[in-house]
Protein backbone atom coordinates (compact mmCIF):
# COMPACT_ATOMS: atom_id res chain seq x y z
CA UNK A 1 0.00 0.00 0.00
CA UNK A 2 1.26 3.31 -0.96
CA UNK A 3 3.31 5.09 2.26
CA UNK A 4 3.86 8.53 0.69
CA UNK A 5 3.70 10.96 3.71
CA UNK A 6 1.04 12.88 3.95
CA UNK A 7 0.43 16.33 3.59
CA UNK A 8 -0.09 19.24 6.47
CA UNK A 9 -2.89 21.01 6.77
CA UNK A 10 -4.34 24.02 4.79
CA UNK A 11 -4.13 26.32 7.25
CA UNK A 12 0.13 26.97 6.96
CA UNK A 13 1.78 29.50 5.45
CA UNK A 14 3.73 29.44 2.45
CA UNK A 15 3.14 29.32 -1.54
CA UNK A 16 5.67 27.19 -3.78
CA UNK A 17 5.26 26.82 -7.19
CA UNK A 18 1.53 26.99 -8.32
CA UNK A 19 1.61 23.76 -10.44
CA UNK A 20 -1.46 24.59 -12.91
CA UNK A 21 -0.76 21.13 -14.39
CA UNK A 22 -2.34 19.24 -11.25
CA UNK A 23 -5.48 21.06 -11.24
CA UNK A 24 -7.31 19.44 -13.97
CA UNK A 25 -6.30 16.21 -12.28
CA UNK A 26 -8.27 17.50 -9.16
CA UNK A 27 -11.23 19.31 -11.74
CA UNK A 28 -11.52 15.83 -13.84
CA UNK A 29 -11.61 13.84 -10.31
CA UNK A 30 -14.19 15.99 -9.04
CA UNK A 31 -16.88 15.97 -12.10
CA UNK A 32 -17.56 12.61 -10.71
CA UNK A 33 -18.70 14.25 -7.42
CA UNK A 34 -21.27 12.55 -5.95
CA UNK A 35 -23.40 14.07 -2.94
CA UNK A 36 -22.44 13.87 0.86
CA UNK A 37 -25.53 11.33 1.55
CA UNK A 38 -24.45 9.21 -1.55
CA UNK A 39 -22.59 5.70 -0.84
CA UNK A 40 -19.60 4.67 -2.45
CA UNK A 41 -19.91 3.49 -6.10
CA UNK A 42 -19.79 -0.35 -6.74
CA UNK A 43 -17.16 -0.22 -8.82
CA UNK A 44 -14.95 0.53 -5.47
CA UNK A 45 -16.85 -1.93 -3.62
CA UNK A 46 -16.15 -4.43 -6.44
CA UNK A 47 -12.51 -4.38 -6.07
CA UNK A 48 -10.80 -6.40 -3.61
CA UNK A 49 -8.92 -3.47 -2.32
CA UNK A 50 -9.94 -0.67 0.75
CA UNK A 51 -11.23 2.57 -0.24
CA UNK A 52 -11.42 5.70 1.84
CA UNK A 53 -13.14 8.92 1.55
CA UNK A 54 -11.09 12.05 -0.52
CA UNK A 55 -13.44 14.85 0.63
CA UNK A 56 -16.59 13.09 -0.45
CA UNK A 57 -15.57 11.05 -3.17
CA UNK A 58 -14.46 7.67 -2.27
CA UNK A 59 -11.33 6.23 -3.46
CA UNK A 60 -8.54 3.72 -3.60
CA UNK A 61 -6.65 3.62 -0.01
CA UNK A 62 -3.78 3.64 -2.49
CA UNK A 63 -4.56 6.61 -4.50
CA UNK A 64 -5.61 8.97 -1.94
CA UNK A 65 -1.89 9.89 -0.58
CA UNK A 66 -1.16 10.94 -3.90
CA UNK A 67 -4.55 13.06 -4.66
CA UNK A 68 -3.75 14.91 -1.42
CA UNK A 69 -0.28 15.64 -2.70
CA UNK A 70 -1.66 16.68 -5.92
CA UNK A 71 -4.54 18.92 -3.88
CA UNK A 72 -1.28 21.04 -1.89
CA UNK A 73 0.84 21.35 -4.70
CA UNK A 74 -1.58 23.40 -6.37
CA UNK A 75 -2.59 25.13 -3.07
CA UNK A 76 0.29 26.03 -1.96
CA UNK A 77 1.19 29.27 -4.18
CA UNK A 78 -1.73 31.23 -2.50
CA UNK A 79 -1.94 29.76 0.39
CA UNK A 80 -0.46 32.52 2.85
CA UNK A 81 -3.37 34.61 1.20
CA UNK A 82 -6.38 32.03 1.16
CA UNK A 83 -5.44 30.98 4.38
CA UNK A 84 -5.64 34.66 6.12
CA UNK A 85 -8.78 35.19 3.82
CA UNK A 86 -10.78 31.87 5.15
CA UNK A 87 -10.11 32.67 8.37
CA UNK A 88 -10.13 36.36 8.59
CA UNK A 89 -6.59 36.15 9.96
CA UNK A 90 -7.30 34.14 13.28
CA UNK A 91 -5.39 31.13 12.15
CA UNK A 92 -2.53 33.21 13.28
CA UNK A 93 -3.68 33.53 16.92
CA UNK A 94 -4.80 29.51 16.70
CA UNK A 95 -0.84 28.63 15.80
CA UNK A 96 0.16 31.23 18.61
CA UNK A 97 -1.98 30.13 21.10
CA UNK A 98 -0.69 26.15 20.17
CA UNK A 99 2.69 27.22 20.40
CA UNK A 100 2.52 29.07 23.44
CA UNK A 101 0.51 26.32 25.30
CA UNK A 102 2.81 23.60 24.44
CA UNK A 103 5.77 26.13 25.71
CA UNK A 104 8.62 24.29 23.82
CA UNK A 105 12.09 24.66 25.04
CA UNK A 106 14.43 24.18 27.60
CA UNK A 107 13.03 23.94 31.05
CA UNK A 108 15.65 25.59 33.39
CA UNK A 109 17.98 22.98 34.34
CA UNK A 110 16.36 20.49 32.02
CA UNK A 111 17.69 19.28 28.54
CA UNK A 112 16.99 21.37 25.05
CA UNK A 113 13.40 19.53 23.13
CA UNK A 114 13.99 17.33 20.21
CA UNK A 115 10.32 18.29 18.11
CA UNK A 116 8.96 16.71 15.18
CA UNK A 117 6.17 18.88 13.26
CA UNK A 118 4.68 16.50 11.15
CA UNK A 119 2.78 17.94 7.65
CA UNK A 120 4.73 20.78 8.48
CA UNK A 121 5.63 21.42 5.32
CA UNK A 122 6.07 25.62 4.70
CA UNK A 123 7.41 25.86 8.60
CA UNK A 124 4.57 27.70 10.04
CA UNK A 125 4.62 26.10 13.47
CA UNK A 126 8.54 25.09 13.42
CA UNK A 127 9.43 28.55 13.14
CA UNK A 128 7.29 29.08 15.90
CA UNK A 129 8.39 26.45 18.25
CA UNK A 130 12.29 28.15 17.31
CA UNK A 131 10.80 31.17 18.35
CA UNK A 132 9.42 30.13 21.80
CA UNK A 133 12.19 28.67 22.78
CA UNK A 134 14.70 31.07 22.06
CA UNK A 135 12.60 33.77 23.39
CA UNK A 136 11.07 32.48 26.22
CA UNK A 137 13.09 29.92 27.62
CA UNK A 138 16.55 31.20 26.09
CA UNK A 139 17.05 27.94 23.86
CA UNK A 140 18.84 27.79 20.89
CA UNK A 141 19.62 24.37 21.12
CA UNK A 142 16.39 23.01 21.10
CA UNK A 143 15.49 21.50 16.97
CA UNK A 144 13.08 20.91 14.96
CA UNK A 145 12.57 18.55 12.74
CA UNK A 146 9.62 19.44 10.40
CA UNK A 147 8.41 16.76 7.65
CA UNK A 148 5.65 16.51 5.11
CA UNK A 149 4.16 14.25 2.32
CA UNK A 150 4.72 17.51 -0.04
CA UNK A 151 8.29 18.04 -1.18
CA UNK A 152 7.11 21.88 -3.03
CA UNK A 153 5.97 22.62 0.63
CA UNK A 154 9.25 21.78 2.49
CA UNK A 155 11.09 23.39 -0.26
CA UNK A 156 9.13 26.84 0.46
CA UNK A 157 9.74 26.32 3.95
CA UNK A 158 13.53 25.96 3.57
CA UNK A 159 13.59 28.90 1.63
CA UNK A 160 11.63 30.74 4.68
CA UNK A 161 14.00 29.37 6.68
CA UNK A 162 17.24 30.51 5.32
CA UNK A 163 15.34 34.14 4.40
CA UNK A 164 14.40 34.34 8.20
CA UNK A 165 18.29 33.72 9.22
CA UNK A 166 17.09 30.26 10.99
CA UNK A 167 20.12 28.28 11.39
CA UNK A 168 20.09 25.30 9.79
CA UNK A 169 21.06 22.88 13.50
CA UNK A 170 17.94 24.26 14.57
CA UNK A 171 15.75 23.45 12.16
CA UNK A 172 15.51 20.74 9.24
CA UNK A 173 12.98 19.41 6.49
CA UNK A 174 12.02 15.94 5.58
CA UNK A 175 10.15 14.14 3.08
CA UNK A 176 8.59 11.55 5.42
CA UNK A 177 4.94 9.77 5.84
CA UNK A 178 2.90 10.40 8.47
CA UNK A 179 1.64 6.81 8.96
CA UNK A 180 5.26 5.25 9.05
CA UNK A 181 8.05 7.88 9.73
CA UNK A 182 10.01 5.89 8.47
CA UNK A 183 13.34 7.35 8.85
CA UNK A 184 12.86 8.49 12.68
CA UNK A 185 14.01 6.13 15.70
CA UNK A 186 11.99 5.13 18.33
CA UNK A 187 11.58 7.11 21.32
CA UNK A 188 13.41 10.05 19.79
CA UNK A 189 11.62 12.99 20.17
CA UNK A 190 10.29 15.30 22.91
CA UNK A 191 7.38 16.90 21.39
CA UNK A 192 5.12 15.62 18.35
CA UNK A 193 2.90 18.43 16.69
CA UNK A 194 0.98 18.01 13.63
CA UNK A 195 -1.21 21.27 12.83
CA UNK A 196 -3.82 21.27 10.08
CA UNK A 197 -2.49 18.03 8.79
CA UNK A 198 -4.05 15.29 10.47
CA UNK A 199 -7.27 15.07 8.92
CA UNK A 200 -5.55 14.18 5.73
CA UNK A 201 -3.84 11.02 6.60
CA UNK A 202 -5.45 8.16 4.55
CA UNK A 203 -4.99 5.72 8.10
CA UNK A 204 -5.32 8.37 11.22
CA UNK A 205 -4.99 4.98 13.67
CA UNK A 206 -1.78 4.21 11.84
CA UNK A 207 -0.40 7.83 12.37
CA UNK A 208 -1.43 8.23 15.64
CA UNK A 209 0.38 4.75 16.38
CA UNK A 210 3.71 6.28 14.37
CA UNK A 211 3.48 8.87 16.84
CA UNK A 212 3.75 7.12 19.59
CA UNK A 213 6.72 4.90 18.43
CA UNK A 214 8.52 7.86 17.64
CA UNK A 215 7.95 10.05 21.39
CA UNK A 216 9.75 9.32 24.17
CA UNK A 217 8.10 7.97 27.23
CA UNK A 218 6.58 11.20 28.63
CA UNK A 219 6.34 12.86 25.51
CA UNK A 220 3.68 14.76 24.40
CA UNK A 221 1.68 14.43 21.34
CA UNK A 222 -0.18 17.74 20.16
CA UNK A 223 -2.20 18.10 17.26
CA UNK A 224 -3.87 21.23 16.22
CA UNK A 225 -7.07 20.55 13.42
CA UNK A 226 -10.50 22.02 12.39
CA UNK A 227 -13.34 20.48 14.10
CA UNK A 228 -17.44 20.15 14.96
CA UNK A 229 -18.86 23.38 16.00
CA UNK A 230 -21.87 23.71 18.61
CA UNK A 231 -23.99 25.10 19.58
CA UNK A 232 -25.72 23.97 16.57
CA UNK A 233 -27.64 27.55 14.53
CA UNK A 234 -23.72 28.90 14.54
CA UNK A 235 -22.50 25.34 13.10
CA UNK A 236 -25.25 25.69 10.74
CA UNK A 237 -23.68 29.46 9.61
CA UNK A 238 -20.36 27.42 9.77
CA UNK A 239 -21.47 24.95 7.12
CA UNK A 240 -23.01 27.35 4.76
CA UNK A 241 -19.61 29.45 4.71
CA UNK A 242 -17.59 26.65 4.31
CA UNK A 243 -19.46 25.57 1.44
CA UNK A 244 -20.36 28.66 0.05
CA UNK A 245 -17.92 30.99 0.63
CA UNK A 246 -14.47 29.26 1.13
CA UNK A 247 -15.01 27.51 -2.61
CA UNK A 248 -15.90 30.53 -3.84
CA UNK A 249 -13.05 32.37 -2.45
CA UNK A 250 -10.46 29.71 -4.00
CA UNK A 251 -11.53 30.41 -7.43
CA UNK A 252 -11.44 34.03 -6.99
CA UNK A 253 -8.12 34.34 -4.59
CA UNK A 254 -6.09 31.26 -6.03
CA UNK A 255 -7.85 30.28 -9.32
CA UNK A 256 -8.78 26.64 -7.81
CA UNK A 257 -12.10 26.12 -6.55
CA UNK A 258 -11.73 22.50 -6.81
CA UNK A 259 -8.95 22.39 -4.33
CA UNK A 260 -10.94 24.25 -1.59
CA UNK A 261 -13.95 22.27 -2.16
CA UNK A 262 -12.02 19.08 -1.23
CA UNK A 263 -10.27 20.92 1.78
CA UNK A 264 -13.71 21.61 3.32
CA UNK A 265 -14.91 18.42 2.59
CA UNK A 266 -12.26 17.17 4.25
CA UNK A 267 -13.32 19.23 7.35
CA UNK A 268 -16.42 17.94 7.41
CA UNK A 269 -15.89 14.15 7.49
CA UNK A 270 -13.02 14.91 10.26
CA UNK A 271 -14.60 12.80 13.51
CA UNK A 272 -15.87 14.87 16.10
CA UNK A 273 -13.28 16.33 18.92
CA UNK A 274 -14.27 13.27 21.59
CA UNK A 275 -13.86 10.47 18.78
CA UNK A 276 -10.73 11.80 18.15
CA UNK A 277 -9.93 12.07 21.64
CA UNK A 278 -10.48 8.43 22.24
CA UNK A 279 -8.31 7.44 18.82
CA UNK A 280 -5.66 9.13 20.47
CA UNK A 281 -5.82 6.83 23.32
CA UNK A 282 -6.45 3.45 21.77
CA UNK A 283 -3.28 4.79 20.01
CA UNK A 284 -1.64 4.36 23.27
CA UNK A 285 -1.11 7.64 24.69
CA UNK A 286 -2.63 9.33 27.54
CA UNK A 287 -5.17 11.77 27.32
CA UNK A 288 -4.75 15.01 28.51
CA UNK A 289 -8.08 15.81 30.76
CA UNK A 290 -11.00 15.08 28.52
CA UNK A 291 -8.35 15.00 25.66
CA UNK A 292 -9.16 18.03 23.90
CA UNK A 293 -9.67 21.88 24.12
CA UNK A 294 -11.79 23.91 21.70
CA UNK A 295 -10.88 27.16 19.93
CA UNK A 296 -13.48 29.25 18.41
CA UNK A 297 -16.32 27.90 19.13
CA UNK A 298 -14.81 24.40 18.13
CA UNK A 299 -13.61 25.42 14.45
CA UNK A 300 -10.63 24.64 15.30
CA UNK A 301 -9.23 22.71 18.47
CA UNK A 302 -6.07 21.29 20.22
CA UNK A 303 -5.94 17.48 21.33
CA UNK A 304 -2.96 16.47 23.42
CA UNK A 305 -1.68 13.14 24.42
CA UNK A 306 1.60 11.93 26.53
CA UNK A 307 2.62 8.95 26.04
CA UNK A 308 2.91 7.05 29.33
CA UNK A 309 6.36 6.22 31.18
CA UNK A 310 7.30 2.33 30.91
CA UNK B 1 -32.70 15.22 -0.89
CA UNK B 2 -31.71 16.18 -4.24
CA UNK B 3 -33.22 18.83 -6.05
CA UNK B 4 -33.50 19.81 -9.88
CA UNK B 5 -31.71 21.90 -11.05
CA UNK B 6 -32.49 25.18 -13.58
CA UNK B 7 -34.71 23.46 -16.55
CA UNK B 8 -35.87 26.56 -18.77
CA UNK B 9 -38.20 25.62 -21.53
CA UNK B 10 -37.64 27.90 -24.87
CA UNK B 11 -41.00 29.73 -26.26
CA UNK B 12 -39.79 31.24 -29.23
CA UNK B 13 -42.42 34.13 -30.09
CA UNK B 14 -43.26 34.22 -33.88
CA UNK B 15 -40.21 35.12 -36.22
CA UNK B 16 -37.60 36.65 -35.16
CA UNK B 17 -35.23 39.27 -37.07
CA UNK B 18 -32.26 40.58 -35.18
CA UNK B 19 -33.06 39.80 -31.79
CA UNK B 20 -34.99 36.44 -31.20
CA UNK B 21 -37.64 37.22 -28.80
CA UNK B 22 -37.53 34.62 -26.37
CA UNK B 23 -39.51 34.04 -23.42
CA UNK B 24 -38.87 30.91 -21.02
CA UNK B 25 -40.60 29.86 -17.86
CA UNK B 26 -38.11 27.52 -16.27
CA UNK B 27 -38.94 24.75 -13.43
CA UNK B 28 -36.86 26.19 -10.91
CA UNK B 29 -36.40 24.24 -7.24
CA UNK B 30 -34.24 26.20 -5.14
CA UNK B 31 -31.59 24.65 -3.53
CA UNK B 32 -28.47 25.14 -0.72
CA UNK B 33 -24.73 24.74 -1.08
CA UNK B 34 -25.05 22.18 1.29
CA UNK B 35 -27.11 20.22 -0.61
CA UNK B 36 -26.41 20.86 -4.59
CA UNK B 37 -28.13 18.95 -7.02
CA UNK B 38 -25.76 16.58 -9.54
CA UNK B 39 -23.95 18.00 -11.73
CA UNK B 40 -24.92 17.76 -15.32
CA UNK B 41 -21.85 17.69 -17.16
CA UNK B 42 -18.21 16.95 -15.93
CA UNK B 43 -17.01 19.75 -14.04
CA UNK B 44 -20.68 21.22 -13.46
CA UNK B 45 -21.11 23.02 -10.19
CA UNK B 46 -24.44 24.49 -9.70
CA UNK B 47 -24.29 27.27 -7.76
CA UNK B 48 -27.06 29.21 -5.79
CA UNK B 49 -28.09 32.64 -6.56
CA UNK B 50 -26.47 34.63 -3.94
CA UNK B 51 -23.59 32.64 -4.71
CA UNK B 52 -23.68 33.57 -8.19
CA UNK B 53 -24.07 36.92 -7.43
CA UNK B 54 -20.85 36.96 -5.38
CA UNK B 55 -18.61 34.94 -7.82
CA UNK B 56 -19.88 37.61 -10.67
CA UNK B 57 -19.11 40.59 -8.14
CA UNK B 58 -15.69 39.01 -7.29
CA UNK B 59 -14.74 38.25 -10.74
CA UNK B 60 -15.71 41.66 -11.98
CA UNK B 61 -13.81 43.56 -9.29
CA UNK B 62 -10.40 41.02 -9.13
CA UNK B 63 -10.28 40.76 -12.79
CA UNK B 64 -10.50 44.49 -12.79
CA UNK B 65 -7.07 44.50 -10.42
CA UNK B 66 -5.63 41.63 -11.91
CA UNK B 67 -6.40 41.03 -15.59
CA UNK B 68 -3.84 38.38 -15.82
CA UNK B 69 -6.92 36.05 -14.25
CA UNK B 70 -8.04 34.72 -17.48
CA UNK B 71 -9.87 32.03 -15.09
CA UNK B 72 -11.84 35.02 -13.42
CA UNK B 73 -12.72 36.87 -16.80
CA UNK B 74 -14.04 33.04 -17.76
CA UNK B 75 -15.80 33.23 -14.23
CA UNK B 76 -17.12 36.28 -14.81
CA UNK B 77 -18.98 35.74 -17.86
CA UNK B 78 -20.56 32.50 -16.74
CA UNK B 79 -22.01 34.19 -13.77
CA UNK B 80 -23.60 37.03 -15.23
CA UNK B 81 -24.42 34.78 -18.65
CA UNK B 82 -27.78 33.70 -16.79
CA UNK B 83 -30.68 34.61 -17.05
CA UNK B 84 -31.12 35.58 -20.58
CA UNK B 85 -28.07 36.10 -22.12
CA UNK B 86 -26.82 32.87 -22.73
CA UNK B 87 -30.28 31.81 -23.75
CA UNK B 88 -31.00 34.53 -25.82
CA UNK B 89 -27.48 33.67 -27.70
CA UNK B 90 -28.38 29.92 -28.05
CA UNK B 91 -31.89 30.35 -30.30
CA UNK B 92 -29.94 32.54 -32.25
CA UNK B 93 -27.93 29.81 -33.16
CA UNK B 94 -31.07 27.55 -33.43
CA UNK B 95 -32.14 29.84 -35.84
CA UNK B 96 -29.30 29.68 -38.34
CA UNK B 97 -29.09 25.73 -40.31
CA UNK B 98 -25.10 26.32 -39.76
CA UNK B 99 -25.87 27.60 -35.85
CA UNK B 100 -27.93 24.22 -35.38
CA UNK B 101 -25.32 22.00 -36.67
CA UNK B 102 -22.91 23.52 -34.74
CA UNK B 103 -25.14 22.80 -31.57
CA UNK B 104 -25.89 18.98 -32.83
CA UNK B 105 -21.87 18.09 -33.48
CA UNK B 106 -20.59 20.34 -30.23
CA UNK B 107 -17.26 20.55 -32.43
CA UNK B 108 -14.44 21.75 -30.01
CA UNK B 109 -11.36 23.70 -30.27
CA UNK B 110 -8.08 22.47 -28.99
CA UNK B 111 -4.55 21.65 -29.81
CA UNK B 112 -5.97 17.77 -30.96
CA UNK B 113 -8.66 18.76 -32.95
CA UNK B 114 -7.28 22.10 -34.74
CA UNK B 115 -3.41 20.76 -35.77
CA UNK B 116 -1.28 23.33 -36.07
CA UNK B 117 1.05 22.03 -38.22
CA UNK B 118 -1.36 22.02 -41.14
CA UNK B 119 -2.82 25.40 -40.65
CA UNK B 120 0.46 27.26 -40.76
CA UNK B 121 1.16 25.40 -44.05
CA UNK B 122 -2.16 26.85 -45.29
CA UNK B 123 -1.61 30.38 -47.79
CA UNK B 124 -1.42 33.71 -46.39
CA UNK B 125 -4.80 35.32 -46.21
CA UNK B 126 -6.67 32.07 -45.32
CA UNK B 127 -8.82 31.72 -42.10
CA UNK B 128 -6.58 29.20 -40.95
CA UNK B 129 -3.40 30.73 -41.40
CA UNK B 130 -4.47 33.95 -39.79
CA UNK B 131 -5.96 32.25 -36.64
CA UNK B 132 -2.37 30.46 -36.51
CA UNK B 133 -0.46 33.44 -37.25
CA UNK B 134 -2.18 35.05 -34.22
CA UNK B 135 -1.49 32.71 -32.10
CA UNK B 136 1.99 31.89 -32.55
CA UNK B 137 2.05 35.74 -32.41
CA UNK B 138 0.58 36.03 -28.95
CA UNK B 139 2.49 32.63 -27.76
CA UNK B 140 -0.47 30.69 -26.75
CA UNK B 141 -1.66 27.50 -27.66
CA UNK B 142 -5.77 26.59 -28.17
CA UNK B 143 -5.65 24.39 -25.03
CA UNK B 144 -5.32 27.72 -22.62
CA UNK B 145 -9.17 28.09 -22.54
CA UNK B 146 -10.86 27.09 -19.07
CA UNK B 147 -13.57 25.15 -18.88
CA UNK B 148 -17.29 26.06 -18.30
CA UNK B 149 -18.51 24.94 -14.81
CA UNK B 150 -21.25 27.60 -13.68
CA UNK B 151 -23.73 27.32 -16.18
CA UNK B 152 -26.47 24.91 -15.70
CA UNK B 153 -27.97 24.07 -19.11
CA UNK B 154 -25.61 21.60 -21.14
CA UNK B 155 -26.16 22.89 -24.14
CA UNK B 156 -26.09 26.63 -22.92
CA UNK B 157 -22.40 25.82 -21.11
CA UNK B 158 -21.20 24.43 -24.35
CA UNK B 159 -22.13 27.30 -26.45
CA UNK B 160 -20.37 29.51 -23.32
CA UNK B 161 -17.70 26.97 -24.37
CA UNK B 162 -17.91 27.37 -28.18
CA UNK B 163 -17.60 31.66 -27.83
CA UNK B 164 -14.27 31.15 -25.43
CA UNK B 165 -12.39 28.39 -28.03
CA UNK B 166 -13.75 30.72 -31.32
CA UNK B 167 -12.46 34.01 -29.83
CA UNK B 168 -8.71 33.72 -31.26
CA UNK B 169 -10.78 33.23 -34.28
CA UNK B 170 -12.16 36.63 -34.13
CA UNK B 171 -8.95 38.71 -34.11
CA UNK B 172 -8.50 36.79 -37.25
CA UNK B 173 -11.93 37.54 -38.50
CA UNK B 174 -12.22 41.16 -37.51
CA UNK B 175 -8.06 41.96 -38.22
CA UNK B 176 -8.07 43.88 -35.22
CA UNK B 177 -4.45 44.74 -34.04
CA UNK B 178 -2.52 42.74 -31.23
CA UNK B 179 -2.28 45.57 -28.81
CA UNK B 180 -4.25 45.97 -25.86
CA UNK B 181 -6.67 48.22 -27.88
CA UNK B 182 -7.58 46.02 -30.07
CA UNK B 183 -8.03 43.18 -27.13
CA UNK B 184 -11.18 45.39 -25.76
CA UNK B 185 -12.20 46.56 -29.04
CA UNK B 186 -12.92 42.70 -29.96
CA UNK B 187 -14.87 42.84 -26.76
CA UNK B 188 -16.66 45.61 -28.10
CA UNK B 189 -17.17 43.82 -31.09
CA UNK B 190 -18.61 40.76 -29.28
CA UNK B 191 -20.73 42.31 -27.24
CA UNK B 192 -22.70 44.15 -29.64
CA UNK B 193 -22.84 40.80 -31.42
CA UNK B 194 -23.34 37.98 -29.24
CA UNK B 195 -24.93 40.24 -26.04
CA UNK B 196 -22.44 38.02 -23.51
CA UNK B 197 -22.73 40.54 -20.17
CA UNK B 198 -19.04 39.81 -19.67
CA UNK B 199 -17.72 41.14 -23.10
CA UNK B 200 -19.91 44.60 -22.55
CA UNK B 201 -18.47 44.59 -18.77
CA UNK B 202 -14.71 44.36 -20.11
CA UNK B 203 -15.07 47.75 -21.71
CA UNK B 204 -14.63 48.76 -18.29
CA UNK B 205 -10.64 47.71 -18.88
CA UNK B 206 -10.46 51.23 -20.80
CA UNK B 207 -9.41 52.47 -17.37
CA UNK B 208 -6.77 51.18 -17.36
CA UNK B 209 -5.22 51.95 -20.45
CA UNK B 210 -3.29 55.04 -20.95
CA UNK B 211 -4.17 57.88 -22.15
CA UNK B 212 -3.12 57.75 -25.05
CA UNK B 213 -4.51 54.37 -26.17
CA UNK B 214 -7.61 55.14 -24.76
CA UNK B 215 -7.71 58.28 -27.47
CA UNK B 216 -7.16 55.91 -30.29
CA UNK B 217 -9.20 53.17 -29.12
CA UNK B 218 -12.37 55.46 -28.25
CA UNK B 219 -11.99 57.51 -31.72
CA UNK B 220 -10.90 54.65 -34.23
CA UNK B 221 -11.77 50.67 -33.07
CA UNK B 222 -14.72 51.46 -30.45
CA UNK B 223 -16.53 53.37 -33.05
CA UNK B 224 -16.06 50.56 -36.26
CA UNK B 225 -16.17 47.33 -33.85
CA UNK B 226 -19.62 48.56 -31.78
CA UNK B 227 -21.20 49.30 -35.97
CA UNK B 228 -19.98 46.20 -37.16
CA UNK B 229 -21.08 44.15 -34.42
CA UNK B 230 -24.59 45.40 -34.79
CA UNK B 231 -24.40 44.99 -38.33
CA UNK B 232 -22.53 41.60 -39.00
CA UNK B 233 -24.33 38.50 -39.04
CA UNK B 234 -23.78 36.32 -35.75
CA UNK B 235 -20.58 35.12 -35.66
CA UNK B 236 -21.64 32.31 -33.60
CA UNK B 237 -23.06 30.75 -36.04
CA UNK B 238 -19.63 30.03 -38.18
CA UNK B 239 -18.60 27.05 -38.39
CA UNK B 240 -14.87 27.53 -38.36
CA UNK B 241 -13.45 23.92 -38.52
CA UNK B 242 -15.09 24.43 -42.38
CA UNK B 243 -14.15 27.93 -43.06
CA UNK B 244 -10.22 27.30 -42.46
CA UNK B 245 -9.25 27.36 -46.07
CA UNK B 246 -11.89 30.60 -46.95
CA UNK B 247 -10.54 33.56 -47.71
CA UNK B 248 -10.50 35.76 -44.87
CA UNK B 249 -11.65 38.62 -47.15
CA UNK B 250 -14.12 36.68 -48.28
CA UNK B 251 -15.24 35.69 -45.09
CA UNK B 252 -15.50 39.29 -44.01
CA UNK B 253 -18.12 39.97 -47.09
CA UNK B 254 -20.27 37.33 -45.95
CA UNK B 255 -20.90 38.18 -42.66
CA UNK B 256 -21.19 41.92 -43.29
CA UNK B 257 -17.90 43.30 -41.59
CA UNK B 258 -16.18 46.34 -43.14
CA UNK B 259 -12.26 46.35 -43.34
CA UNK B 260 -10.44 46.33 -40.12
CA UNK B 261 -9.39 50.03 -39.57
CA UNK B 262 -5.68 50.98 -39.61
Amino acid sequence: MSARPLSRGLLSAAPSKHLRSVVPRVAASHSTLVGPNSSPSKDDRSSSEPVTHFGFQTVKESLKSTRVAGVFSSVASSYDTMNDVMSFGIHRLWKDHFVRSLNPGRRPGGQPMSILDVAGGTGDIAFRMLDHSEKVNGDRETTVLCTDINADMLREGEKRAIQNGYDSNRISFRVENAETLESIPDNSVDLYTISFGIRNVTRIPMALRAARRVLKPGGVFACLEFSKVSPAPLDAIYQQYSFSIIPLMGQLVAGDRDSYQYLVESIKRFPPQSEFARMIKDAGLVNVGKGYKELTFGIASIWKGVKPLE
Amino acid sequence: MNSLVLRPVIRRTGLARDLPKVAFTSQFVPFTSLSRPPPNYEGHVPLTIPERGFLAVGSAVMSLLSPRRADLIAALGEATATPYFIYRLRDAMLLSPTGRRILKDRPRINSTTMSMGKLRELPDGTVGKEYVAWLDKEGVSPDTRSQVRYIDDPECAYVMQRYRECHDFYHALTGLPIMVEGEVALKAFEFANTLIPMTGLSMFAVARLKPKERRRILTTYFPWAIRNGLQAKEVMNIYWEEELETDVKELRKRIGLEKPPE
